[in-house]
């Protein structure tokens, strides 16, 4: 066990640097930042000062290596935009895109698994077909235009709840949060919604197919031999059999979730990550950008590392390969 | 073995596919008496193991049981109401499968597993339940039983797991256990051992079994009834040693003609010529009469139930074999009897 997390470390090291020296030299293939930073009218005397002052004039080799220096000591520079430390300026944004993708995945999760497993429970049923019609809708239709016509619904024509932004938050152990609130529970059903509407089919699609598949084993034959009721056959000898597969999709959709929520968070004027690193590209705000791209990396490798880690404790077989 | 514990009665199992509708089980009838181990033997699609199934009322769609009776000590199962059927699952007849490998839940510890059994049908303690689990693998020899408990299905052997699911379906001590290929996938010595558990088993607890096989050899050594099921039909019935010593059906001949272990060591094995009907394109009458040496323009009627031995044997034929026809298999019978 302290061997494969060792391991995993290692690998994720590995990876985070291939990732940082990917990122970095791409994003210097952008452009020359310094055009963004400094007044056209600007003399030839400040350009030159300034471009020394962000060591743009060393080679890439050079810039890189002070760039992977400082990040070691947790400093990945100070944004050309807001002039303020990268990581503090990403961390300010981190709970709010955090919450988003929390509660869409719970949404995703408390009801896309129970109507997949109903669905894959009872496939020929009528309500089995309208899940699974409803399952296709949710990852076939494009995120912006539903988000468009929830707030042309709910917002506009209804008004029941905001079209937009975070409403009140509250700060607990120093993190803002919102849902802790009825107001700003309301101002996040519709982006929450929104974004867990893919997943939902998703996870529906995977909990039926599993469903169909261990429901026909002879193990759940066998525990129907031994007259179990058919909610303990399910929850006993299914549920932990196809969690496997749900848990990897689990673990890749939160991850994209976290990174890439741009589309849901602009739609909704929501202040979270994805428009923060809209914004640094639109800008070319060259910290902030690899700044935030090393960070989706460390996210997806922490994330993989722990659905790896259930694997283990879903599935003994893996367990005892691992320890081996 | 007189009182009888299991009365199937014109059992009848249709499956609706769209190619039209088949009976798999088309009218099967057999007592299994109080300890008693009764072989169902036939080749595969014969409708053995549906039978087994519709014993249990575990046949799925687009299977369905559409006639005859299944008396669990005089009681009806087919009439009971599926809550009180699944009370009856495991607690009064229970069952075992082919494939030990696939039967226990790869996920799950193996006491996990028999504890839920144990619990379905008695609201005891999980200490409880895991005690009656342990004593029951005890009875089914297996060594250190309380160590077994809490290993995961891939950590034994496929005997050991095909143990654990005997063990599994003792757990209430049902009157019937039916078992389908139980050691079909098990090395022939780990088959003798469980066939020879099987056997004290059913002598010292009174469980009967009905053993579903293809294999004559396993229903020779443990069976002490056989009936011989042939395109959903049991063809022949009696006595096992009866039945193997002189078959009356000609389809239960020609299977025991095949059997390796009987002949002369090179000389080329008799067969069953063709193969079995299709379910869906049973010719009229006796379906074995494609295949039947013996046939004749009368086995386009349906066979007549011929009994002997005092109706203690029958076989479903026009055309049953006389006793002293059968002589071919006299010196392997006579070394069977002195082992």
């Amino acid at each position: 066990m302290i061997g494969f997390l060792i391991q995993r470390l290692i690998q994720a090291i590995a990876v985070v640097f291939v990732m940082s020296l990917i990122v970095f030299v791409g994003v210097y293939a952008i452009g020359n930042p310094i055009d963004v930073l400094i007044d056209p009218a600007a003399d030839q005397a400040l350009r030159e000062a300034l471009i020394r002052q962000y060591g743009f004039d060393q080679p890439l080799p050079v810039q890189y290596v002070t760039f992977l220096g400082n990040m070691l000591t947790g400093d990945f520079g100070e944004s050309f935009v807001y002039r303020l430390p990268v990581l503090d300026l990403i961390l300010s944004r981190l709970p709010a895109t955090l919450e988003l993708a929390l509660s869409a995945m719970l949404i995703a999760t408390l009801v896309g698994i129970p109507l997949g497993i109903w669905a894959g429970y009872k496939p020929d049923s009528l309500s089995a077909k309208l899940i699974m019609g409803f399952s296709v809708l949710g990852f076939s239709v494009p995120t912006f235009w539903v988000g468009l016509l929830l707030i042309m619904v709910f917002a506009v024509e209804l008004g029941w709840l905001p079209s937009g932004g975070r409403g009140p938050t509250q700060e607990v152990m120093g993190v803002d949060v919102s849902i802790l609130t009825g107001e700003g529970l309301s101002h996040i059903l519709l982006p929450a919604f929104n974004l867990a509407l893919f997943k939902l089919g998703l996870l529906i699609r995977l909990a039926r197919a599993g469903m169909v598949e261990v429901m026909s084993s002879d193990f759940v034959r066998f525990a129907r031999a031994q007259g179990l009721p058919e909610r303990q056959v399910v929850s006993l000898h299914v549920l932990k059999n196809i969690a496997i597969p749900i848990v990897t999709v689990f673990g890749l959709e939160f991850g994209s979730t976290l990174a890439f929520a741009v589309v849901t968070e602009t739609i909704f004027n929501w202040p979270g990550m994805g428009k923060l690193i809209i914004d640094s590209i639109m800008l070319l705000d060259r910290p902030v950008m690899v700044a935030y791209l090393i960070l989706v990396v460390i996210l997806f490798v922490t994330i993989n590392l722990v659905v790896d880690l259930t694997y283990g404790q879903l599935d003994p077989r893996i367990r005892t390969k691992g320890a081996a | 073995m007189s009182d009888v514990v299991l009365s199937v009665q014109g059992l009848e199992t249709a499956f609706s596919t769209r190619a039209g509708t088949f009976k798999a089980v088309d009218g099967v009838s057999f007592d299994v008496g109080r300890g008693e181990i009764v072989g169902l033997v036939g080749e595969s699609g014969s409708g053995k193991s549906v039978t087994g199934y519709s014993i249990l009322g575990l046949v799925e769609p687009p299977g369905r049981i559409v006639g005859g009776r299944v008396e669990l000590d005089g009681e009806n199962l087919l009439a009971l109401a599926p809550e009180k059927m699944r009370r009856m699952r495991g607690a009064r007849v229970a069952m075992v499968f082919q494939d030990p490998m696939m039967t226990l839940n790869p996920v799950l510890r193996i006491g996990t597993q028999m504890i839920a059994a144990v619990r379905a049908h008695d609201p005891v303690s999980k200490a409880d339940a895991r005690t009656r689990a342990r004593d029951a693998l005890g009875i089914v020899g297996i060594p250190s039983p309380e160590e077994r408990l809490d290993a995961y299905p891939h950590q034994l052997s496929g005997g050991m797991r095909q143990r654990v699911a005997i063990a599994t379906a003792l757990l209430h001590r049902p009157a019937v256990i039916i078992a389908d290929e139980p050691t079909t996938a098990l090395d022939v010595s780990i088959q003798g051992q469980i066939l020879a558990e099987v056997r004290r088993l059913a002598d010292e607890t009174g469980t009967a079994f009905v053993w579903i096989t293809h294999d004559l050899a396993v229903v020779s050594s443990l069976a002490d009834k056989v009936c011989v099921m042939y395109a959903g039909r049991i063809v022949e019935r009696g006595p096992a040693d009866d039945v193997i010593a002189s078959p009356r059906h000609p389809y239960t001949a020609g299977l025991l003609a095949s059997v390796p272990s009987l002949h002369e060591p090179g000389a080329p094995l008799p067969q069953v010529p063709g193969s079995a009907p299709p379910p869906l394109q049973r010719p009229e009458g006796c379906a074995f009469r494609p295949r039947c040496a013996r046939a004749s323009e009368a086995c386009l009627a349906d066979p007549p139930l011929a009994t002997f031995d005092d109706a203690r044997r029958a076989a479903l034929c026009h055309h049953p074999i006389e006793p002293d026809a059968w002589t071919s298999f006299s010196t392997s019978t006579a070394s069977r009897n002195a082992s």
